[in-house]
């Protein structure tokens, strides 16, 4: 294929169309660069995995638009050591976290709407400010202002390759429509986020099983070039092999399932695998602190799916799932509809039902110590029997929220090769995000990095090229 | 009523509920979240508590051509374009109108040619100006029934609305607060004040907002200065012709002036609008009813100027004629969202109070 040499000139190219591309290349624009955004996916599906975000963590002292009472810079920081274990870089995450709070009115600025805690969320009125709209609002937002600011945007503009001679970005390729174009822009922004789209990649760095993973974000995340850049030496950060995945609603789309897809129900039901058989304590904490161990544990079991069921007392506890429950108004019924083996699962439930104690100390939102008693595995909270009909049941399937790998940047979100800078490179979101989230995640945290290093990147690469 | 339309909507709110991020755009969500399941009713009542802002639609990242293929704003206008034609009464008045705009144009013109008939050869009255054409007497005997028929229509189809949405009780707080709904357009403010997203995709103008105000408005001072004609003429025996500062002409004038710019205003919006993103079927006749509305407007502020001339009598047949239809049609145009939007405020109202005191 012939590569054209497009005639426009561009100062500073940002790769990627979510939050932290658009936050850099706002802030390149102000700061008086000509800024053209490469985004791989069609205008419909723009935003990478922004658009399924909600809300953004923030530091503030005192109460700050929709956040309520304050969150310090070392409760912050404590939240964050406690979901990495420790897998963290504490500069850049403190440098992170004290900026958080300076990006809210900023992102207000740029046409960010915030709006009070979702019903169902009060857990994070303290902690997180929620877009009015959810992240496409917000994506929609910052390509209005970045409009407005004279950036250029191509739609369906895959990058294929930086070419990167002594410590320089000298040009780069992408296609569009069928068309591959050579660009040679002074300085380069690379946020188009991880691999985990690639299920060819997730497959090779966890195994087999990872084929029957669903992708909750965008199907346009396949990590060419973080791959392209990885194998001409830059410097790498974050577990290769790992990836964040919870347990979703098995009946979500292979791609781009998000919010919708997340089930609450697994503390209030037993969970079995194909075989009817029970593998783990469904009651060992709170949902939002265990949705991501199980999708491990889901990822384990045969075919990598489980089955939660509950019964007719239990179904208004959790939050609504996007897709109805399958109800039936006998377990071996239920099983029938579910693929399950009947005989297997009604016994599974007997077992688990008698071996349930007094329930009179049951509490839906703490843990209350109703457990089982000489049950392996037990279930140690909210173990009420199951035997009010109908019962429900739903599928679980492991949904793979991002990827760890990533590339390393300073604390000027730089990129670098051996122990020089490269000089016209720069990274932010998720593509560089595992220099702070070694592992785990804390909620909106994401949506901070993104918009704390997207600012930067796109305000060095402005004075470079200025 | 059709089924399929509310299972779409449902199928819809049942994603929406799961999801939530829209819960600070307007009065839907709110009153969506609070259900688990949604009844017909419920279906509804979200479908006539929607003003078609499209905020959520823009906002969502499960549009097509994602496999979700949402759109609130044109399922919900469906079910409530549907629910308008299920509650009118006589029904079948209903579908010939709603859904067209040809329609509503055939009947101005045989109204108008009526009145010109009257005013040519029947309605020879002894009074001055518009009486000197049309007797006084005439004139009542015309618009009594064409007031008092679709008032009684509309008591039928809002009953009908209250018994499906499962409304309670009605007290003074609920009114309050559908008023206040209704006096600011709340739900096209968008939740942040800064409009909704009807004439240039995610753009959020007040543009929607402010011209349906005028005709709101515009009409209501049209319909004063009525009444204060009225009240003139049987109390104070103060009959028509009234002076330029006269309460008729000081509220008309205005109301006339507003009613004719936002009926404009808001047909030019349309034209911009996605159509589909509202109801597909009634969109024509939804421009006929704004153009009919438009035109009883701007026909009467012409009567003003030409009301002294030899083209008075046509203009005033013109004139009465669209006022006619306006009034008669009221129950199964557009016109009657009006009446089953406020119902949904109040519901909305009394929703609100149950929850924070159960």
């Amino acid at each position: 294929m012939k590569i054209i040499r497009a005639s426009e000139s561009y100062e500073i190219v940002v790769i990627g169309g979510g939050n932290a591309a658009l936050c850099s290349a706002i802030s390149a624009a102000e700061a008086g660069a000509r800024v053209l955004i490469l985004e791989a996916a069609p205008k419909a599906y723009r935003g990478g995995n922004s658009r399924h975000t909600r809300n953004f963590r923030c530091m503030h002292s005192e109460p700050l638009g929709p956040l309520i009472e304050s969150y310090s810079e070392d409760e912050y920081f404590n939240d964050l050591m406690k979901v990495t274990n420790g897998k963290t870089d504490q500069g850049l995450a403190r440098m992170v976290i004290r900026q958080s709070e300076k990006c809210m009115p900023w992102m207000e600025r740029h046409g960010v709407r915030f709006q009070p805690s979702l019903s169902g969320t009060l857990s994070l009125a303290r902690t997180n400010a929620f877009f009015l709209g959810g992240g496409k609002a917000l994506i929609n937002a910052y390509y209005r202002t970045a409009e407005n600011l004279g950036v250029d945007v191509k739609y369906d503009a895959s990058v294929t390759h930086l070419e990167i001679d002594d410590g320089e970005v000298i040009y780069l390729d992408y296609i569009q429509h069928e068309q591959s174009y050579r660009l040679s822009p002074k300085a380069v922004v690379v946020a188009s986020g991880g691999f985990q789209a690639d299920t060819d990649w997730l497959a090779r760095a966890w195994g087999p099983a990872a084929k029957n993973f669903l992708i909750r974000g965008t199907p346009y995340n396949r990590g060419v070039v973080l791959d392209d850049l990885l194998s001409q030496g830059l410097e790498q950060v974050g577990d290769p092999t790992q990836c964040h995945a919870v347990a979703i609603d098995g009946r979500s789309p292979k791609y781009d399932g998000g919010i919708v897809t997340r089930l609450d129900c697994v503390p209030f039901s037993i969970v079995v695998n194909k075989n009817a058989e029970r593998f783990y304590d469904e009651g060992e904490d709170v949902w939002p602190k265990r949705y991501a161990i199980w999708g491990r544990l889901v990822a384990a079991q045969p075919e990598q799916i489980g089955y939660a069921i509950i019964d007719a007392k239990s179904l208004e506890l959790f939050m609504p799932s996007v897709f109805p429950p399958i109800k039936a108004d006998t377990i071996e019924d239920l099983a029938l509809k579910m693929d399950l083996p009947a005989q297997k699962l009604r016994a599974t439930v007997d077992k688990f039902n008698a071996s349930c104690g007094d329930t009179t100390g049951f509490r839906p939102t703490e843990l209350d110590g109703v457990s089982t008693s000489g049950l392996k595995p037990p279930k140690t909270n909210w173990a009420r029997p199951i035997i009010e009909a109908p019962f429900y049941g739903y599928s679980l399937r492991t949904g793979v929220t991002f990827t760890y790998l990533g590339l390393k940047v300073d604390e000027n979100a730089q990129c670098s090769v051996g122990n020089r800078p490269v000089s016209n490179l720069w990274a932010a979101g998720e593509t560089m995000a595992g220099s702070i989230l070694g592992q785990g995640y804390l909620a909106g945290f994401g949506m901070t990095i993104g918009t704390v290093f997207g600012r930067i990147a796109g305000k060095e690469a402005a004075k470079y090229v200025n | 009523m059709l089924t399929d339309m509310k299972e779409e909507a449902r199928r819809q709110a049942e994603i929406c509920n799961a999801c939530r991020y829209c819960e600070g755009y307007c009065s839907v969500f709110p009153s969506l979240h609070s259900n688990r399941e949604f009844s017909d009713g419920e279906i509804i009542q979200l479908a006539n508590l929607c003003h078609n802002c499209r905020g959520c639609y823009y906002a969502c990242q499960y549009t097509a051509p994602h496999e979700f293929d949402l759109n609130l704003p044109a399922a919900l206008a469906e079910v409530r374009q549907d629910s308008w034609e299920a509650f009118a009464y006589p029904r079948f008045v209903a579908t010939h109108f709603q859904k067209n705009g040809m329609a509503i144009a055939l009947a101005t013109s045989l109204c108008f040619s009526a009145f010109f008939v009257v005013t040519q050869w029947l309605g020879r009255g002894n009074g001055d100006g518009f009486y000197a054409f049309i007797s006084h007497d005439l004139m009542i005997l015309i618009f009594a029934p064409a007031f008092v028929l679709p008032l009684t229509s509309l008591t039928v189809s809002l009953r009908r609305y209250w018994l499906a949405v499962d409304g309670t009780r009605i007290t003074l707080i609920h009114i309050y607060n559908a008023l206040r709904a209704a006096a600011t357009m709340h739900n096209l403010a968008g939740g942040h004040g800064e409009g909704c997203n009807f004439e240039d995709e995610d753009r959020f103008t007040q543009a929607r907002r402010v011209a349906h105000q005028l005709v709101l408005y515009g009409f209501l001072l049209c319909f004063a200065s009525t009444s204060s004609g009225t009240i003139l003429h049987y109390i104070f025996d103060l009959p028509a012709p009234h002076g330029f500062f006269s309460l008729p002409k000081l509220l008309g004038m205005p109301g006339g002036l507003m009613l004719t710019w936002g009926a404009i205003w808001l047909f030019r919006l349309k034209l911009k609008a996605d159509p589909n993103l509202g109801s597909m079927a009634a969109r024509n006749g939804e421009f006929g009813f704004i153009a009919l509305l438009g035109f009883v407007a701007a026909s009467g502020l012409v009567l003003y100027i030409l009301g002294q001339t030899a083209l008075m009598p046509l203009t005033l047949a013109v004139h009465l004629g669209a006022v006619l239809t306006f009034f008669l049609l009221t129950p199964y145009t557009k016109m009657v969202h009006g009446i089953y939007r406020f119902a949904a405020l109040v519901r909305d109202a009394q929703r609100k109070t149950e929850s924070t005191n159960p």
